[in-house]
């Protein structure tokens, strides 16, 4: 037998070691920074993570398995953990000037992020169902205990419980679907699972049971209808940075272990979750929209445009292959960055008594902040899929991938889905532009960190939107190999 | 391949059978002479006091949580032990790094004052 662990494995995993080393260099800082001065935290938290991606890039283009096959970088795994980091750093900058507003300053909050993107990388990598689930967890518990931040708070608390009940009960079914599956082919190894599985066993009911088992715990994690039923209230509830995070990063990771698995170790029977994910599909985007027009409440309405958005993503994993999977992969950065952005406005409009999560606290804001006023526009649009911003291309790329398929109604339901989502994204757009400023607003002081974000976010969404060639181009190289 | 599993199945009727038959037969042989102190609640010899469906403090959650992270390091460290020699020096070194960060847990969790009971 070789040796379990060598420097040479260890060094695969560098960068997964740095940010860990970092998480723990910040959270044992807290001790000595005295409360009130913690906002430094944050930045040191920002630069451990740019060290990472600095560590990160030397891997690009390698492909290497590593610890006896559990672990494997290659460009599919490198895309997602840039990714993840990238909002993981947003998320920490905007969370700086929220924590100083609700006097809840922390590194524990730094450093429990930078654990749960640490979850999140370890998904990326896994081609084990073990270390798949470790990630998972990992990422899982930390955000748990990052939705009940706000101690004082009953709404917080309630996210916390309803996230840990929810996230332990789909934990379960997700383990059932692994136990099933190391059944039956006597492995855990990804790749081991697929050359075991032959013709015969393919039809095996049990093996579709487990099938049903990974996509229903998996579509908790992403929230997919009909698992989405805790994401408002969690959504609501939980600090807004944190809701960016579940929107943005950690939905994201869900979406990545599904593809690892279904493509990887299942591909015999993409007939069958093909259909599968239809199905989803179809449900998740159209109740994620049309409930999502009875809202008033911004966050809310945010959580249910990010079940739509859920919905738009598992169309590539439908259509499948390079083109739907590629349009898959710019769709998550195009829809991170644009959800980072929405909750990033929230977060701007906290201002005093003003929570910013009511539509209406959106009244009037071109004439308080023309320059906020465009900027949430621009990520409003993009969110509805307008051009020329990038979820125009996003959609397009996705919606493309399943006409040339030949799932010609599904592409045709989503555009349906993008013309109704564009009603309840202009409702805001209409309150901020065509509505009176409420007498008792107060001026809006943005935090030097929440306006990078804000720059970045609106940036990146206009840059993709109108110059997307590099971006398909490195989601293509991505999935190279991925088979 | 179901009959390669008959021993099993005739050791669990044997073992449920000896259980089954011992509690009958000592119910049914033995004497039985009653008395008050016999008939209540054993609590390690101490005149039982009060209900035991009673509320009691989170605290001991907290003490059970950090026993079982305690508890797994154990179990980790003691295949660690018996296959020290063909780990290597590397192998040491690996295990002191888990246990640093398992200190760094107990830091924090003292620091935080997790480990006192009366806050």
């Amino acid at each position: 037998m070789t040796q379990a662990f060598n420097m040479a494995d260890l060094s695969t995993a560098l960068p997964e070691v740095v940010l860990s080393l970092v998480a723990m260099v910040i959270l044992m800082l807290d001790f000595i920074v005295p409360k009130g001065r913690r906002d430094w935290l944050g930045y040191l938290s920002v630069l451990g993570v740019l060290l990472t991606l600095m560590v990160l890039c030397r891997q690009w283009g390698a492909t290497q398995s590593a610890f006896s096959g559990q672990y494997l970088i290659d460009p599919f795994a490198l895309f997602f953990k840039i990714l993840f980091l990238a909002s993981g750093g947003l998320i920490i900058l905007m969370s700086i000037g929220y924590l100083r507003g609700e006097g809840a300053d922390s590194g524990e909050f730094y450093a429990l992020i930078l654990f749960a993107t640490l979850g999140m990388m370890l998904m990326a990598s896994a081609v084990d169902l073990l270390i798949l689930y470790i990630g998972l967890e990992t990422m899982s518990i930390c955000i748990y205990v990052l939705a009940g931040f706000l101690k004082r708070e009953r709404r917080s608390n309630e996210a916390a419980l309803k996230y840990l009940l929810m996230g332990g009960f789909s934990s379960a079914i997700i383990l059932y679907g692994i136990v099933m599956l190391y059944g039956l082919t006597g492995a855990t190894g990804l790749k081991e699972i697929a050359s075991t599985l032959t013709a015969d066993t393919l039809s095996n009911p049990a093996l579709i049971l487990a099938m049903v088992m990974l996509a229903a715990g998996f579509g908790f994690k992403i929230a997919a209808v009909p698992f989405h039923m805790y994401i408002p209230d969690v959504y609501e509830g939980a600090p807004t940075p944190i809701t960016a995070l579940l929107a943005a990063a950690s939905e994201i990771a869900g979406l990545v272990i599904l593809l690892r698995v279904f493509l990887v170790a299942i591909p015999g029977l993409q007939d069958r979750w093909a259909l599968l994910f239809y199905v989803l599909s179809l449900l998740t985007m159209t109740v994620g929209n049309v409930v999502a027009i009875a809202q008033s409440n911004i966050k809310r309405m945010l959580a249910y445009s990010s079940i739509a958005h859920i919905g738009y993503l598992l169309i590539g994993v439908v259509a499948g292959r390079e083109l739907g999977i590629s349009a898959t992969l710019l769709y998550t950065v195009v829809y991170a960055l644009m959800t980072l952005g929405a909750f990033a406005m929230v977060i701007l409009l906290c201002v005093g008594e003003v929570k910013g999560e009511r539509i209406d606290d959106f009244a009037g804001l071109a004439q308080r902040s023309p320059m906020a006023a465009a900027a949430m526009l621009i990520l409003l649009l993009s969110l509805a899929g307008v051009p020329p911003t990038a979820g125009f291309v996003g959609k397009l790329y996705l919606f493309g991938a399943a006409i040339e398929r030949g799932y010609i109604l599904l592409a045709l339901i989503a555009v349906v889905n993008s013309a109704i989502s564009l009603f309840y994204y202009m409702k805001v757009a209409v309150a901020m532009y065509m509505r009176d400023l409420p007498p008792a607003g107060l001026a809006l002081s943005p935090s030097r960190p929440l306006r990078v974000v804000l720059f970045v976010t609106v940036v990146g969404t206009l840059a993709i939107g109108i110059y997307p060639g590099p971006f398909l181009d490195l989601a293509k190289s991505s999935i190279a190999g991925l088979w | 391949m179901l009959l390669s599993y008959l021993p099993i199945l005739i050791l669990v009727l044997l073992a449920a059978g000896f259980a089954l038959a011992t509690l009958f037969l000592s119910s049914a042989l033995g004497p039985r002479r009653p008395s008050k102190d016999k008939l209540s609640t054993y609590e390690c010899g101490i005149d039982p006091v009060g209900s035991a469906r009673e509320r009691f403090s989170v605290k001991f959650y907290l003490v059970a949580m950090l026993f079982i992270i305690f508890d797994i390091e154990i179990v980790f460290l003691y295949p660690w032990a018996v296959i020290l020699n063909s780990l290597g020096l590397f192998g040491l070194v690996e295990m002191f790094f888990f246990l640093g960060i398992l200190l760094i847990g107990l830091l924090y969790v003292w620091k935080k004052g997790g480990l006192e009971w009366t806050t």
